[in-house]
């Protein structure tokens, strides 16, 4: 049964502020029913204040093939990159 | 009202979880898929917690050396006073599919006014199940439209489900002495009030499901009184075989 249902990928919100992360992904008729295997599989141990599912098929990825033009270049722009800065002790979840 | 009163009815509520998490929990592994094997699981879980503060609480009324584990593990099929329709074998996804929704309509408005109850450790435990009881609803409500109005072979299997279940609905909305006494003080739920609620809750969804609502008027009850069905005895046989084989184990 299982086979023949939609994969969706599974993101949570760990608190507010911060950004969802994707935490796994799982197999439901819908959206709906999705949301509810979420809750189940992934929040038990109270790890989220806000789910999102999204269907796996929707989502675009880069390919292992584009890593070279599309991250190599940036190897040598040291500039682009917040290497100097110091992050203040205060600040969390950066 | 006596403690011993209330003793009593907490073994009730108690007994009631304890059954309809156990019998959940025999789906363990043996889910239509691995999302529901957990999602049911879970439920199963919310139960068993359940049982174990209502069991808990009889204890410390009890006094003595009595713990949650005794009324769990030591008493015998006829100490039960579980509902009935808890104790049914799991039977197919869509029985135990109908039996949950049905019982969790039912549930959600007890604990909803046990909430309110008089006495404040029943209230506190009603709070905290309203939570996970609204989660449980709302799952099983899905279940029941999903199949109910899915392919011919789910809609039948439902349809048959509801029709075997239907006769041991009447149990929820009796009162006994002991409840009528305790729900006047406002200790105990008075289930009757919640008859015509449930009714109509119920009856929209499966006219939604497409479900015809069985025409009948036959009451099975006597879980209350420790009168059970011959499936209540083989289930503890399983529940209970650790503690009758290895008495006083632990681990």
């Amino acid at each position: 049964m299982s086979e023949h249902m939609k994969l969706f990928e599974v993101f949570l919100r760990s608190k507010r502020g911060l950004d969802h992360k994707h935490v796994g992904s799982l197999r439901a008729e819908d959206p709906e029913q999705a949301l509810e295997y979420a809750r189940d599989i992934y929040t038990r141990r109270s790890e989220g204040v806000s789910i999102w599912v999204v269907h796996s098929a929707d989502i675009v990825a880069s390919q292992e093939d584009d890593c070279e033009s599309f991250y190599d270049p940036q190897d040598d722009k040291p500039y682009r990159h917040a290497m100097q800065y110091q992050l203040p002790e205060a600040v969390n979840n950066m | 009202m006596s403690k011993a009163m209330i003793k009593q009815y907490a073994v009730r509520l108690g007994d009631d979880a304890l059954v309809q998490g156990h019998r959940l929990s025999q789906w363990c592994s043996k889910g239509p898929f691995l999302e529901e094997d957990l999602a049911l699981t879970n439920v199963s879980l919310d139960f068993i917690g359940r049982a174990r503060m209502f069991y808990s609480y009889a204890a410390q009324l009890e006094g003595g050396d009595v713990t949650e584990d005794w009324y769990a593990y030591q008493r015998d099929c006829r100490d039960f006073t579980n509902l009935l329709i808890h104790e049914l074998p799991t039977g197919d996804f869509a029985f135990t599919m109908a039996r949950q929704y049905l019982m969790d309509e039912f549930g959600l408005a007890f604990m909803q006014c046990l909430e309110s109850s008089s006495d404040e450790t029943l209230a506190a435990i009603a709070a905290k199940a309203v939570k996970e009881s609204r989660y449980h609803l709302r799952r099983s409500r899905e279940w029941m439209l999903r199949l109910g109005d899915g392919t011919e072979e789910s809609h039948n299997r439902l349809q048959t489900a509801v029709d075997d279940l239907w006769d041991y609905t009447a149990e929820l909305f009796e009162l006994d002495e002991l409840e009528q006494g305790l729900a006047n003080d406002g200790i105990a739920v008075d289930t009757i009030a919640l008859k015509s609620n449930w009714g109509m809750a119920v009856g929209a969804l499966l006219g939604e499901a497409a479900i015809d609502i069985p025409q009948t008027d036959r009451a099975i009850c006597g879980g209350r009184q420790g009168m059970h069905t011959e499936h209540l005895g083989h289930m503890l046989s399983d529940l209970q075989f650790m503690q009758r084989a290895y008495p006083g184990q632990e681990w």
